[in-house]
């Protein structure tokens, strides 16, 4: 089917050999399950094969030609991802192994920090009560550690950023604010604008963990005017074991070095060693050299299709699930009911069914969802909710495969005889 | 695989009435225990009387399969003496753990023979165990705590 503005999404499902694929039974393949691990496209295997195959060399060090080809195409990935994101500098993204360990970083790092970043007691650390794990617990251990007070924006009934209480919890001991842009759990965009100018306001550092954001819509880095922002590979068509933090300049040279090792360094003698300026300061040992090649080829292959394009057609379909799954009599959708500053994470309980048990009959039928509480149990809590099936949606996911998930909750509903 | 095998008639008989569900007094031992990877939780209490289960009480929340555990292990454990229930316990995971390759002994598990299909779903057998390891713990707690009393 070919959308409004060219976007032909069997033509991108080629793109997707797994997609083809056949499960248990002989039912076709309905991968509802990107905003935990999205599917790659040829390009992005092929060009991590090639690299393996061609090119292969420790990166930075080696003197010959082999070396050459992998440094140039290591860092040839890091300014790919710097313009993908519009960063104001290629030396300002830094490749971890994923997002978590990317936030992990910015909280030790600020951990070790002294000066003017140092963290004392009586300082504060605002998150939310939307957060994956990887943003909350970093934090929680930042603040045990330097006896600072960890806080957090609350949800509305409608699963938004309660900012009514902004400009208190926002204040001259704020720190750090630290905030998704679009949630996993409930598919949430939040109000980055408004968070940033408070807390630029008062001074305080923002960190925006951009995982669900980056596959989803076009990021401008440079306009957004957070300070660290951190994404990972594997939800973005590429692939596993790579992560990206952009931080900026100024911070990244303040910050102390969080790993110690190859790389990472100047000089070293064996009393002291001075470090490289970032972002090697960051990236000790060899680097995951062919996964940032292969986040290089996905951040090429989404460019190709237009971010516009990909956000447009999350909107979309995301719309259509919303209405679609709206009909399902005991089926209520944790989070905002329109697709409305919304992602294609759209998450549910169905009345007398356990989500486990969803998505085991689901999966029966050859479609995949996530069950659980998709490590957002505070904001499960918050909706007094144990756990959910989450449906999530991207650039190949078509109207056939929510028709499909509409009509595998209803036949689960059957089975389990709640209707 | 087929969803049958997993989701047994007397499965999903348990779970829609758990038997001896709910907190009761009195109780040596109460233990909470989660599963972190999917959230389920169970509270349960044990009361032992000299050699005996004389109760075992829970407060669980998740998919069918822990809950119909949590019932089943009810029926199984309570009247029989300590010995007897970790007995069980034993020849419960072992067919949990046997990849479906194990046959149920129904005069000994009875309406856990039915878990015996759950084997075959590696990511559900923790579900099934859940009840029966908090079981566990709060036992043993139980009877250390009797064993102190007597020294």
């Amino acid at each position: 089917m070919t959308a409004a503005g060219g976007y032909d999404v069997e033509k991108v499902r080629e793109d997707f050999p797994i997609l083809g694929r056949t499960m248990a039974g002989g039912r076709p393949l309905v991968y509802l399950d990107s905003a935990n691990t999205s599917q790659k496209p040829t390009a992005v295997v092929d060009a991590m094969a090639e690299h393996y195959l061609r090119h292969n060399a420790n990166v930075a060090r080696a003197m010959h030609q082999l070396g050459a080809e992998a440094t140039m195409a290591f860092e040839g990935a890091r300014d790919t991802i710097a313009a993908f994101v519009n960063a104001p500098s290629r030396d300002e993204i830094v490749f971890t192994k994923n997002a978590s360990e990317a936030l992990n970083l910015v909280a030790n790092t600020f951990r070790n920090a002294e000066g003017d970043l140092a963290i004392r007691p009586g300082d504060e650390i605002v998150t939310t009560e939307l957060e994956h794990h990887s943003n909350i617990v970093p934090w929680q251990l930042l603040a045990q550690r330097t006896g600072a007070t960890l806080r957090w924006f609350g949800l509305t009934d409608e699963g938004r950023l309660d900012l009514s209480t902004i400009d208190e919890l926002i204040n001259e001991r704020t720190r750090i604010v630290t905030v998704a842009w679009v949630s996993n759990m409930l598919g949430t965009v939040n109000p980055l604008d408004v968070i940033i100018a408070r807390a630029h306001a008062v001074g305080a550092i923002v960190v925006v963990d951009a995982s669900q954001a980056v596959p989803q819509m076009p990021v401008d880095l440079t306009a957004l005017g957070a300070d660290v922002v951190v994404f990972t590979g594997h939800k973005m068509v590429g692939p596993t074991g790579i992560g990206v933090l952009w931080g900026r300049r100024s911070l990244l040279e303040e910050l102390p070095p969080f790993l110690g090792g190859g790389e990472m360094i100047e000089t070293v003698t064996m009393e002291r060693s001075t470090y490289a300026p970032p972002p090697a300061k960051f990236e000790a040992g060899t680097p995951p050299i062919v996964q940032a090649i292969g986040l290089g080829a996905a951040a090429d292959y989404l460019t190709g299709l237009g971010m516009d394009a990909v956000a447009a057609h999350e909107r979309e379909i995301t719309a259509y699930a919303l209405k679609r799954m709206g009909e399902i009599d005991g089926l209520t959708v944790v989070g905002p009911a329109e697709a409305i500053e919304r992602g294609g994470a759209v998450s549910f309980t169905l009345d007398g069914v356990h989500p486990h048990d969803i998505s085991q009959l689901l999966d029966s039928y050859g479609i995949a969802v996530r069950a659980g509480h998709h490590c957002a149990r505070p904001a499960h809590q918050r909706f007094g909710v144990q756990a959910t099936t989450r449906a999530s949606f991207y650039l190949y996911t078509t109207h056939a495969e929510i028709d499909a998930l509409v009509e595998g909750i209803v036949n689960t509903q059957k089975y389990f005889k709640v209707v | 695989m087929n969803v049958d095998a997993l989701y047994q008639e007397i499965i999903l008989d348990h779970y829609k009435n758990p038997h001896g569900s709910g907190l009761r007094d009195p109780f040596e031992a109460e233990v909470h225990h989660v599963n972190p990877t999917c959230g389920d939780e169970i509270t349960l209490r044990v009361h032992v009387d000299g050699e005996t289960v004389a109760d075992v009480s829970y407060d669980a929340e998740g998919c069918s399969i822990s809950q119909a555990a949590a019932s089943v292990l009810n029926d199984l454990v309570v009247g029989k003496t300590v010995t007897e229930g970790f007995a069980l316990l034993d020849e419960f995971q072992s067919l949990m753990q046997g990849r479906g390759q194990v046959e149920p002994d129904e005069d000994v598990l009875e309406d856990a023979i039915a878990f015996a299909g759950v084997a075959q779903f590696p990511a559900r057998v923790k579900c099934a165990l859940l009840p029966w390891m908090a079981w566990k713990d709060a036992t043993a707690q139980a009877v250390a705590q009797e064993t102190e009393e007597k020294a």
